[in-house]
Protein backbone atom coordinates (compact mmCIF):
# COMPACT_ATOMS: atom_id res chain seq x y z
CA UNK A 1 0.00 0.00 0.00
CA UNK A 2 1.54 3.86 -1.11
CA UNK A 3 -0.04 4.61 2.43
CA UNK A 4 -1.03 8.64 1.52
CA UNK A 5 -4.06 10.00 3.10
CA UNK A 6 -6.59 11.95 1.33
CA UNK A 7 -8.15 14.67 3.12
CA UNK A 8 -11.18 17.15 2.83
CA UNK A 9 -8.78 19.49 1.53
CA UNK A 10 -7.70 17.04 -1.48
CA UNK A 11 -11.53 16.36 -1.44
CA UNK A 12 -11.82 20.48 -2.15
CA UNK A 13 -8.69 20.59 -4.27
CA UNK A 14 -10.45 18.22 -7.05
CA UNK A 15 -13.52 20.39 -7.19
CA UNK A 16 -11.66 23.67 -7.50
CA UNK A 17 -10.03 21.89 -10.40
CA UNK A 18 -13.03 20.11 -11.70
CA UNK A 19 -15.91 22.75 -11.94
CA UNK A 20 -13.54 25.55 -11.56
CA UNK A 21 -15.44 27.41 -8.28
CA UNK A 22 -13.05 29.15 -5.47
CA UNK A 23 -11.09 27.02 -2.90
CA UNK A 24 -13.38 28.01 -0.21
CA UNK A 25 -16.41 27.94 -1.62
CA UNK A 26 -15.34 24.25 -2.79
CA UNK A 27 -13.98 23.57 0.51
CA UNK A 28 -17.61 24.50 1.84
CA UNK A 29 -19.47 22.46 -0.75
CA UNK A 30 -17.32 19.44 1.01
CA UNK A 31 -18.33 20.55 4.24
CA UNK A 32 -22.11 20.30 2.88
CA UNK A 33 -22.26 17.16 1.63
CA UNK A 34 -20.63 15.65 4.66
CA UNK A 35 -23.04 17.32 6.60
CA UNK A 36 -26.32 16.31 4.44
CA UNK A 37 -25.03 12.82 4.73
CA UNK A 38 -24.28 12.86 8.55
CA UNK A 39 -27.41 14.23 9.19
CA UNK A 40 -29.56 12.11 7.23
CA UNK A 41 -27.98 9.04 9.24
CA UNK A 42 -28.52 10.92 12.26
CA UNK A 43 -32.13 10.49 11.58
CA UNK A 44 -32.04 6.60 10.56
CA UNK A 45 -31.91 6.92 6.97
CA UNK A 46 -30.15 4.89 4.74
CA UNK A 47 -27.93 6.90 2.56
CA UNK A 48 -27.43 5.25 -1.07
CA UNK A 49 -24.68 6.34 -3.46
CA UNK A 50 -25.04 4.57 -6.63
CA UNK A 51 -21.83 2.52 -7.64
CA UNK A 52 -20.07 3.67 -4.52
CA UNK A 53 -22.19 2.23 -2.02
CA UNK A 54 -24.53 2.34 0.96
CA UNK A 55 -24.39 3.27 4.67
CA UNK A 56 -26.56 2.30 7.15
CA UNK A 57 -27.53 2.49 10.07
CA UNK A 58 -28.09 -1.04 12.32
CA UNK A 59 -29.47 -1.60 16.08
CA UNK A 60 -27.53 -3.29 18.15
CA UNK A 61 -28.72 -4.64 21.66
CA UNK A 62 -27.31 -4.91 25.11
CA UNK A 63 -24.04 -7.51 25.93
CA UNK A 64 -22.28 -8.25 28.24
CA UNK A 65 -18.48 -7.37 27.05
CA UNK A 66 -15.32 -7.86 28.71
CA UNK A 67 -12.52 -5.97 29.40
CA UNK A 68 -9.25 -7.95 27.39
CA UNK A 69 -6.91 -6.70 29.48
CA UNK A 70 -8.00 -6.90 33.18
CA UNK A 71 -11.13 -9.90 32.29
CA UNK A 72 -13.74 -8.10 34.20
CA UNK A 73 -17.11 -7.46 32.47
CA UNK A 74 -18.49 -4.60 31.70
CA UNK A 75 -22.41 -4.06 30.33
CA UNK A 76 -22.51 -3.02 26.86
CA UNK A 77 -25.56 -0.72 26.53
CA UNK A 78 -27.72 -0.58 23.38
CA UNK A 79 -26.32 1.01 20.19
CA UNK A 80 -26.80 2.67 17.08
CA UNK A 81 -23.69 1.78 14.51
CA UNK A 82 -22.90 2.21 11.15
CA UNK A 83 -22.45 0.01 8.14
CA UNK A 84 -20.70 1.06 4.82
CA UNK A 85 -21.44 -1.62 1.96
CA UNK A 86 -19.25 -0.91 -0.52
CA UNK A 87 -21.03 -1.20 -4.64
CA UNK A 88 -19.60 -3.66 -6.39
CA UNK A 89 -18.17 -1.49 -8.99
CA UNK A 90 -16.57 -0.40 -6.13
CA UNK A 91 -15.18 -3.43 -4.44
CA UNK A 92 -13.69 -4.07 -8.39
CA UNK A 93 -11.93 -1.00 -8.77
CA UNK A 94 -10.40 -1.68 -5.33
CA UNK A 95 -9.52 -5.54 -5.26
CA UNK A 96 -7.12 -5.52 -7.61
CA UNK A 97 -4.71 -2.97 -5.68
CA UNK A 98 -2.76 -0.24 -6.99
CA UNK A 99 -1.26 -0.99 -10.47
CA UNK A 100 2.04 -0.96 -10.27
CA UNK B 1 -31.67 9.41 0.79
CA UNK B 2 -30.19 8.57 -2.46
CA UNK B 3 -27.38 10.43 -4.84
CA UNK B 4 -30.03 12.55 -6.79
CA UNK B 5 -31.50 13.83 -3.58
CA UNK B 6 -28.06 15.08 -1.99
CA UNK B 7 -27.76 16.60 -5.06
CA UNK B 8 -31.11 18.25 -4.80
CA UNK B 9 -30.53 19.29 -1.57
CA UNK B 10 -27.29 20.95 -2.47
CA UNK B 11 -28.66 22.67 -5.47
CA UNK B 12 -31.56 23.83 -3.41
CA UNK B 13 -28.54 25.81 -0.73
CA UNK B 14 -26.57 27.01 -3.78
CA UNK B 15 -28.86 28.89 -5.51
CA UNK B 16 -26.25 30.20 -7.50
CA UNK B 17 -24.99 26.96 -8.72
CA UNK B 18 -26.00 25.43 -11.85
CA UNK B 19 -27.31 22.38 -11.20
CA UNK B 20 -24.47 20.23 -13.28
CA UNK B 21 -21.84 21.77 -11.43
CA UNK B 22 -23.68 20.87 -8.44
CA UNK B 23 -23.81 17.14 -10.09
CA UNK B 24 -20.10 17.26 -10.77
CA UNK B 25 -19.36 18.58 -7.45
CA UNK B 26 -20.94 15.61 -5.54
CA UNK B 27 -19.70 12.66 -8.21
CA UNK B 28 -15.94 14.47 -8.01
CA UNK B 29 -16.05 13.79 -4.38
CA UNK B 30 -17.04 10.05 -4.20
CA UNK B 31 -14.93 9.45 -7.72
CA UNK B 32 -12.05 11.19 -5.58
CA UNK B 33 -12.68 9.00 -2.55
CA UNK B 34 -13.32 5.90 -4.76
CA UNK B 35 -9.78 6.59 -6.92
CA UNK B 36 -7.35 7.34 -3.43
CA UNK B 37 -9.68 3.35 -2.15
CA UNK B 38 -7.99 2.38 -5.43
CA UNK B 39 -4.50 3.44 -5.48
CA UNK B 40 -4.62 1.69 -1.96
CA UNK B 41 -4.81 5.61 0.02
CA UNK B 42 -6.52 6.22 2.89
CA UNK B 43 -9.32 8.76 2.78
CA UNK B 44 -9.76 10.42 6.53
CA UNK B 45 -12.91 12.56 6.92
CA UNK B 46 -12.49 14.06 10.40
CA UNK B 47 -15.76 13.66 12.54
CA UNK B 48 -17.38 11.55 9.31
CA UNK B 49 -15.01 8.54 9.30
CA UNK B 50 -12.42 7.10 7.28
CA UNK B 51 -12.43 4.84 4.71
CA UNK B 52 -9.40 2.63 4.26
CA UNK B 53 -8.05 -0.62 2.17
CA UNK B 54 -7.67 -3.60 3.93
CA UNK B 55 -6.14 -7.00 2.55
CA UNK B 56 -7.49 -10.19 2.24
CA UNK B 57 -5.12 -13.05 2.46
CA UNK B 58 -5.93 -15.83 -0.48
CA UNK B 59 -7.72 -18.84 0.93
CA UNK B 60 -9.31 -22.14 -0.27
CA UNK B 61 -12.46 -21.27 -0.52
CA UNK B 62 -15.71 -23.59 -1.45
CA UNK B 63 -18.68 -23.74 -3.75
CA UNK B 64 -21.78 -23.59 -1.57
CA UNK B 65 -23.65 -25.54 -3.72
CA UNK B 66 -21.55 -27.99 -4.54
CA UNK B 67 -19.02 -28.18 -1.96
CA UNK B 68 -16.16 -28.23 -4.67
CA UNK B 69 -13.09 -26.47 -3.47
CA UNK B 70 -11.81 -23.46 -4.98
CA UNK B 71 -8.88 -20.99 -4.59
CA UNK B 72 -9.74 -17.51 -3.58
CA UNK B 73 -6.67 -15.54 -4.64
CA UNK B 74 -5.17 -12.46 -2.75
CA UNK B 75 -7.69 -9.47 -2.54
CA UNK B 76 -8.21 -5.55 -1.28
CA UNK B 77 -11.36 -4.38 0.24
CA UNK B 78 -12.61 -1.29 1.07
CA UNK B 79 -13.09 -0.21 4.62
CA UNK B 80 -15.05 2.16 6.35
CA UNK B 81 -14.94 3.20 10.48
CA UNK B 82 -17.45 5.69 11.49
CA UNK B 83 -16.04 8.92 12.83
CA UNK B 84 -16.03 9.67 17.09
CA UNK B 85 -18.64 12.69 16.31
CA UNK B 86 -21.02 11.10 13.64
CA UNK B 87 -20.88 7.60 16.04
CA UNK B 88 -21.90 9.76 18.91
CA UNK B 89 -24.66 11.49 16.80
CA UNK B 90 -25.96 8.10 15.79
CA UNK B 91 -26.71 7.52 19.54
CA UNK B 92 -28.14 11.00 20.38
CA UNK B 93 -25.49 12.71 22.04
Amino acid sequence: MSEKTVTRMDLSEAIFREVGLSRNDSAQLVESVLTHMSDSLARGEQVKISSFGTFSVRDKSARVGRNPKTGEEVPIQPRRVLTFRPSHLLKDRVAVGPRR
Amino acid sequence: MIRSELIQKIAEENPHLFQRDVEKIVNTIFDEITEAMARGDRVELRGFGAFSVKKRDARTGRNPRTGAAVEVEEKNVPFFKTGKLLRDRLNGK
